[in-house]
């Protein structure tokens, strides 16, 4: 498992290789790639993390997804520092032996990610840059995974 | 005690500093005399805000030493 804060871009593909070259009981693999949205007069971001605590956050998630579903790897990288319009900010992959586990991990593994990894936007938008408050919306996705 | 503050709270507060502290301080007492600094203090923490102690979440309860690292941070919005 792999989990790396980074300002420069990333490569789905070899991720994906990567993960791939590290077994060979893999049958599925799911990923997710977020993507810096131009909407309502946004044109870019900034994303400030925590270091060493952001990395250990995204890490427990993995552990944590580990433990409730057959993953045999996953990678998370989020991009922090300048970021424009269309450009990568976050990538998350999966694997597993089956595309259930797969699925379902993934979508647990993002929904932690917005909601306990310490990280922070702040918008540019016409009237200047703006931080982003946090969605009560991304608090309910992240609940729905209590047990 | 090192607090640091991140994202909004760091662009009001500083980035970090050194606060002595007596032994066995709770979190919510830290946080009372640093609202009692003045207007922009009591506003910004009066916004929801999240603790760390050395890297982990921790509650208003939570007990803090005076070797620890206290972080304080908006709700988190990254992803």
């Amino acid at each position: 498992m792999e989990v790396r804060i980074q300002v420069e871009d990333f490569d789905l593909c070899s991720e994906l290789d990567k993960i791939r070259k590290r077994h060979r009981d893999i049958g599925a693999v799911a990923s997710f790639v977020g993507i810096v949205r131009e909407h309502g007069g946004i044109s870019g971001m900034e994303l400030e993390h925590y270091p060493g605590m952001t990395e250990a956050a995204l890490e427990a998630i993995l552990i944590e997804a580990k433990h409730r579903w057959a993953i045999l790897d996953a990678t998370v990288i989020h991009r922090v520092g300048r970021l424009e319009g269309s450009e990568q900010i976050v990538l998350a992959i999966v694997a597993s032996p089956h595309r259930k586990e797969a699925f379902l991990a993934l979508e647990f593994v993002v929904d932690k990610l917005k909601t306990e990894a310490p990280l922070w936007k702040k918008e540019k938008t016409q009237d200047g840059w703006k931080w982003v408050d946090a969605k009560e919306s991304d608090d309910a996705a992240a609940s729905r995974w209590i047990e | 005690m090192k607090v640091l503050y991140f994202a909004r709270l760091r662009e009001a507060f500083g980035e970090s500093e050194s606060i002595g502290i007596a032994t066995d301080t709770r979190v919510a007492e830290i946080v009372s005399s640093l609202k009692a600094r003045g207007e922009e203090w009591e506003k910004e923490l009066s916004r929801p805000f999240r603790v760390a102690i050395n890297r982990k979440l921790a509650g208003m309860d939570a007990i803090v030493k005076d070797d620890d690292e206290v972080a304080i941070f908006p709700p988190v919005t990254g992803g």
